[in-house]
C-alpha cells in the first residue's frame, strides 16, 4: 500500500499542477497569444523588430508591429474593463459602446474646436481637462441611462443598449451639427499619438493608468464581491443587504467612464471625427475580449486580467492579419472569425468538460489499481 | 427468492474536482421490489441516481440491466432502456394538459391524434387510480397529482426501473398514502422502484430493502425486517446515535424575562404579500416558532419582519426604541438575521466560494468601501467551518458543489458571523440529513442559552415542539393563536392549525 502511494503521489502532484495551469482562466488567452507570436515569427522573423526612428513630426519614437499592436489595443483594453464588470453584474453586454464613444468624442471636440491654436499652455490644459470632465459626465449619464433600463426596468442588457446603439451616432453628429471638425492645434493630438520627447505612444500610458485605477478600486471596495454576488444570485444578494439595482447601475456608469476615455483617445488620434465610422464594431471586439478571457457571458464570476489579455489577443490577431498583403482588407473579418470561433470552442464548457471527464476516468482507474493492490495485500 | 435482479450496479465510481462522490458502490434492484436508498446528504445518493440515469457519465464500474451490461449515455438513453425518474421538483410543464405531459416528446411524426392520446391517457390514469382528467391543465392539479402524473408517464413508457427521488417532501399525509398505494400497485406489476427519501417512517412503511451509503461508499444492503430504525440511523451516521434524545424537551424558560422589554416588537406590521397585519414580540433568550400549513403566511410574516418584502405599515421597536425597517440591510443593522426558506433561490450564491458565502452578510454590513483583508476573511471562514463542522474540500470550493446540509451550514455560518441579537431561521432543516438536523436544533438551543432570540420555523412539528417555547399559529395569512407551556403538544397544535375546537 505504502509503496504504491509513494510511487503515485509525486506523479499526481505534477499532474495536478499541470491541470491547475490548464484550468486557469489566463491559460487560453495566453496560449492564443503565444501561438500568434510563433506564427508571426515563423512567417516573418522581423515581425517583432522595434526601431527608434523619427516620425513625421521629427520626434524620435518607437515603431514596429508590437508597438502598433499595443498602442491600438488601448481602447479595447479600457472597454474590456467596463464590459467585464457589466457582464458580471447584469449577465448581459452593452452593445452601444461604439456609438457612445462617438458621443464622447463629439463632446470633446465640441469644446476643443472653439479654441484658437495659439492659446497658452495653461489655458489649453484647462480646456483639455474641462472637455475631458464634461465627456466623462456625458458618458456616465448615458451609461446610467443604459443601467437604469437594465436595473429598474429589467430590460435585457442587449435590448436596452440597442437604443443607444441605434441612436448614438446620430446624437454624436447632432452635438456638432454634423460638422466636419479638424483640430489644428498639434497639442490636442498628443493624447492619441506621442508627446514630444517621449518615445512610447500616449494611449499606452493612459491604458496603464486605467488598469491601475481599476485595480485600486477593486482593492479598496467590494465591487468584485458585490457584482459577482448580484450576477450569480440577485435575490440572495438582496437578502444579504446588497442593492442589486444600484450595483448594476454602478457597473454601467463605470463602463460609461471607460467609454469616455476611449472616446477621448479616439478623437485625439486623428484630431477629427467621422460620426458613422469612429469605433465601428468595437462593441463586438470588447464582448469577444470578455469571452476570450474565459468569463461567463451569463454573469457572475469574472477575471479582469483574462479579459484584458483577451483584448490584446484580439488586437494582435487583427494586426497580424493586416500584415498579410495577400489578404484583402475587406475579407479580414472573415479570417478573424475563423480564429475567434476556434478560440471560443476551445474555451467552451463542453470542451472543458471533455478534459475533466478524461481526468476523472484516469483517477478512477488509479483508485481501482490502488484498491486492487490493497485487496491483494489483505487477502 | 424468485425475484431476479433487474438492475445491478457494480463498483461504480464518480469523481468531482477534489471530491470522491462515489467509490466502488454496488447496488442491486430486484423485480417487484421497493428499495430505499438511504444516506445523509453528501452520502452519494443523488450522484448514484444521476449516474444511473445518465446525467453524469460514470468514471468506473459497470451497470447491468436484466443481465445485460449496458452503457447509459444520457437521460434520454436511460428512458429508452426502461429507467424512469420522478424528481422532487416536478419537471413537467404546468401549462400543458395532463395527457400532453404524459406523451410529450414521445409522439411520432408531425401529426398527433390528440383524441386517441387523451383516451389512452384516461385509461391508464383509471388503471392506476389517479383521480384526474387527462384534459385538465397540469398546473391546476395538486403537487401530489402532478407527481403521480409523472409516475404514470414513466409507467406508460414501460419502465422496468422507477426512481422516485424525494417524491414525498411536498406532500401531505393523505397524498403520501395515495402515492404509496400507487407504488404498491406498480410493485405488484413487477416494476422495481428505487425510493430516495429522508423520512424514516415512510421507508419502514413501504420498502422491502434498504441500501445505505455513507461518504460515497456502500455501507450495506439490508432486508427491512433485519434493520431496526435505530440501527439504520447509526449506519447512516456511522456512529452510535442516541437519536434526538439529547435535545431536551423541557426548556429553561424560567430564565427568560417575559415582562422585560422585548428584543423585537412589531405592532400592526403590514406587508404586501397577502398576510393580515399582525403583532409580534420576542424576548431575549427566547425561541419561538411560526407554524401553519404551507401557504398560511408563516414565511411571509418573518420576511416582513426582516424587510425582505415590502412593508407598508406598522411600528417596529428594537429594545424598546422605534426603528424603521424598510429593507434587509436595515434589519441587519439592527441585529436581525434571516435564513431564508428557499436555500437555492434566496440563500446560497452558487458560484462563489464557501469563504465568500460565509463573510457576505458581515461584509455588506461593514460597507462597500471597507472590504475585509484576505487574511481576515480566511480566519472567519476557518473559524466557522470548524465550529459548524462544515464538510468542504477547501474554503475556495464553490458552495454549489457542497451537499444540501453543508450548504445550509454555510448559510447559518454567514448569519452567525453577523452576530445577530435576533435570528430568524425559516425551515433550516428542510431537505437535509438527520445528523445535521439534530446539530442545527442543538445549535438553536445553545444560541438561545447565550441570550439570543430565535424564531425557528419547521414543517416538522416535532422539531418545533422540541425547540420552541412559544408557537405562533397561522392560517390563511392570519395569526390564529399562540401556544405555550402545556399547550405545546401535537394535538393542540394540529387543532389550532385546523381551526376546529378540540
Amino acid at each position: 500500500m505504502t509503496s504504491i502511494d509513494s510511487t503515485i503521489k509525486p506523479r499526481l502532484t505534477i499532474k495536478e499542477i499541470l491541470i491547475k495551469i490548464v484550468r486557469n482562466q489566463l491559460f487560453i488567452p495566453l496560449v492564443a497569444l503565444l501561438l500568434l507570436v510563433i506564427f508571426n515569427l515563423a512567417t516573418d522573423p522581423g515581425f517583432f523588430k522595434i526601431a527608434l526612428e523619427p516620425n513625421s513630426d521629427g520626434n524620435l519614437v518607437l515603431s514596429g508591429n508590437l508597438i502598433t499592436m499595443i498602442d491600438y489595443a488601448s481602447e479595447l483594453v479600457i472597454l474590456a474593463i467596463g464590459m467585464t464588470l457589466v457582464t458580471s453584474a447584469s449577465g448581459g453586454q452593452d452593445i452601444s459602446v461604439g456609438a457612445t464613444i462617438a458621443i464622447a468624442g463629439s463632446t470633446v471636440l465640441r469644446i476643443v474646436k472653439t479654441q484658437s491654436p495659439d492659446i497658452s499652455g495653461g489655458t489649453f490644459a484647462g480646456i483639455i481637462i474641462g472637455s475631458f470632465l464634461l465627456c466623462v459626465l456625458v458618458s456616465a449619464i448615458f451609461g446610467a441611462f443604459n443601467g437604469a433600463l437594465v436595473a429598474f426596468f429589467k430590460i435585457q442588457p442587449m435590448v436596452a443598449t440597442l437604443i443607444l446603439f441605434t441612436a448614438g451616432r446620430s446624437i454624436a453628429a447632432w452635438i456638432n451639427n454634423n460638422d466636419n471638425i479638424s483640430i489644428t492645434d498639434k497639442r490636442f493630438s498628443y493624447f492619441g499619438n506621442f508627446i514630444p520627447g517621449i518615445a512610447v505612444p500616449t494611449p499606452v500610458f493612459i491604458t496603464i493608468l486605467c488598469l491601475i485605477v481599476i485595480a485600486i478600486v477593486l482593492k479598496v471596495t467590494n465591487l468584485r464581491l458585490y457584482s459577482q454576488a448580484v450576477g450569480i444570485n440577485a435575490s440572495s444578494s438582496r437578502l444579504n443587504g446588497i442593492n442589486p439595482k444600484m450595483i448594476k447601475l454602478l457597473t454601467f456608469v463605470i463602463l460609461g467612464i471607460c467609454v469616455a476615455v476611449c472616446g477621448f483617445i479616439k478623437v485625439s488620434r486623428t484630431s477629427s471625427i467621422t460620426y458613422s465610422v469612429i469605433a465601428n464594431n468595437i462593441e463586438m471586439d470588447a464582448i469577444l475580449a470578455v469571452a476570450l478571457g474565459g468569463n461567463n457571458l451569463g454573469g457572475g464570476k469574472f477575471n479582469l486580467s483574462a479579459s484584458v489579455l483577451g483584448a490584446y489577443v484580439i488586437q494582435f490577431l487583427t494586426t497580424t492579419l493586416y500584415k498579410f498583403k495577400e489578404i484583402d482588407s475587406s475579407s479580414i473579418s472573415a479570417y478573424k472569425a475563423v480564429v475567434v470561433i476556434l478560440l471560443i470552442i476551445i474555451s467552451s464548457p463542453f470542451v472543458r468538460k471533455l478534459f475533466e471527464d478524461a481526468k476523472n476516468k484516469r483517477e478512477a482507474a488509479r483508485t481501482e489499481a490502488v484498491n486492487a493492490g490493497a485487496g491483494k495485500e489483505t487477502v | 427468492m424468485a425475484n431476479s435482479a433487474i438492475l445491478e450496479m457494480r463498483g461504480i465510481c464518480k469523481f468531482f474536482p477534489g471530491v470522491r462522490a462515489l467509490e466502488n458502490v454496488d447496488f442491486t434492484l430486484r423485480e417487484g421490489e421497493i428499495h430505499a436508498l438511504m444516506g445523509e446528504n453528501g452520502a452519494g445518493k443523488s450522484t448514484l441516481i444521476k449516474v444511473l440515469t445518465g446525467v453524469y457519465p460514470k468514471d468506473g464500474g459497470e451497470v447491468w440491466l436484466a443481465d445485460q451490461p449496458v452503457h447509459i449515455k444520457s437521460p434520454q438513453d436511460a428512458q429508452n432502456k426502461g429507467i424512469a425518474t420522478v424528481y422532487q421538483e416536478i419537471t413537467l410543464c404546468p401549462n400543458l394538459t395532463v395527457a400532453e405531459n404524459m406523451y410529450i416528446g414521445r409522439t411520432k411524426g408531425p401529426f398527433t391524434d390528440w383524441g386517441f392520446i387523451n383516451r389512452s391517457a384516461g385509461k391508464l390514469l383509471d388503471e392506476l387510480g389517479i383521480p384526474v382528467s387527462p384534459t385538465e391543465q397540469l398546473g391546476n392539479c395538486s403537487i401530489a397529482i402532478q407527481q403521480m402524473v409523472a409516475i404514470a408517464r414513466a409507467v406508460d413508457m414501460d419502465c422496468k426501473v422507477l426512481i422516485l427521488d424525494e417524491p414525498t417532501s411536498s406532500l401531505d399525509e393523505q397524498e403520501v398514502q395515495k402515492l404509496f398505494n400507487l407504488m404498491r400497485d406498480l410493485k405488484a406489476k413487477g416494476v422495481g422502484i428505487i425510493f430516495v427519501t429522508h423520512f424514516l417512517e415512510q421507508v419502514y412503511e413501504v420498502c422491502d430493502r434498504i441500501t445505505v451509503l455513507r461518504d460515497g461508499k456502500l455501507v450495506g444492503e439490508y432486508i427491512i425486517e433485519d434493520l431496526p430504525r435505530v440501527q439504520l440511523v447509526s449506519k447512516m451516521l456511522g456512529k452510535d446515535f442516541d437519536d434526538m434524545a439529547e435535545i431536551k424537551s423541557g426548556h429553561e424558560s424560567e430564565n427568560i424575562d417575559l415582562n422585560g422589554t422585548p428584543v423585537y416588537q412589531a405592532i400592526n406590521l403590514t406587508g404586501t404579500t397577502g398576510i393580515k397585519p399582525f403583532d409580534f414580540e420576542i424576548h431575549q433568550g427566547e425561541v419561538n416558532g411560526f407554524t401553519g400549513l404551507l401557504g398560511s403566511g408563516r414565511s411571509e410574516s418573518v420576511r416582513a419582519i426582516f424587510g425582505a418584502d415590502r412593508v407598508v405599515g406598522g411600528k417596529v421597536f428594537i429594545d424598546g426604541k422605534e426603528v424603521k425597517i424598510r429593507k434587509p440591510l436595515d434589519a441587519m443593522k439592527h441585529g436581525i438575521s434571516y435564513l431564508p426558506e428557499d436555500r437555492k433561490l434566496d440563500g446560497i450564491v452558487g458560484d462563489l466560494s464557501v469563504r465568500d458565502n460565509i463573510i457576505l452578510a458581515l461584509q455588506v454590513m461593514k460597507g462597500f468601501f471597507k472590504p475585509f483583508s484576505k487574511a481576515q476573511a480566511e480566519a472567519f471562514a476557518d473559524e466557522y467551518i470548524k465550529l459548524l463542522n462544515i464538510k468542504t474540500a477547501s474554503q475556495d470550493t464553490p458552495i454549489k458543489s457542497l451537499s444540501g446540509g453543508n450548504q445550509q451550514k454555510v448559510i447559518l455560518a454567514r448569519w452567525l458571523l453577523a452576530n445577530p441579537q435576533y435570528l430568524i431561521l425559516d425551515e433550516p432543516t428542510r431537505g437535509i440529513d438527520v445528523g445535521t438536523k439534530v446539530e442545527i436544533q442543538k445549535l438553536v438551543l445553545k444560541l438561545a442559552a447565550e441570550g439570543r432570540s430565535i424564531t425557528f420555523i419547521s414543517s416538522e412539528i416535532d422539531e418545533m415542539i422540541r425547540t420552541c417555547s412559544r408557537l405562533v399559529v397561522m392560517r390563511d395569512g392570519k395569526v390564529v393563536g399562540e401556544l405555550k407551556g402545556e399547550d405545546l403538544n401535537q394535538n393542540k397544535i394540529m387543532a389550532t392549525i385546523a381551526g376546529g375546537e378540540s
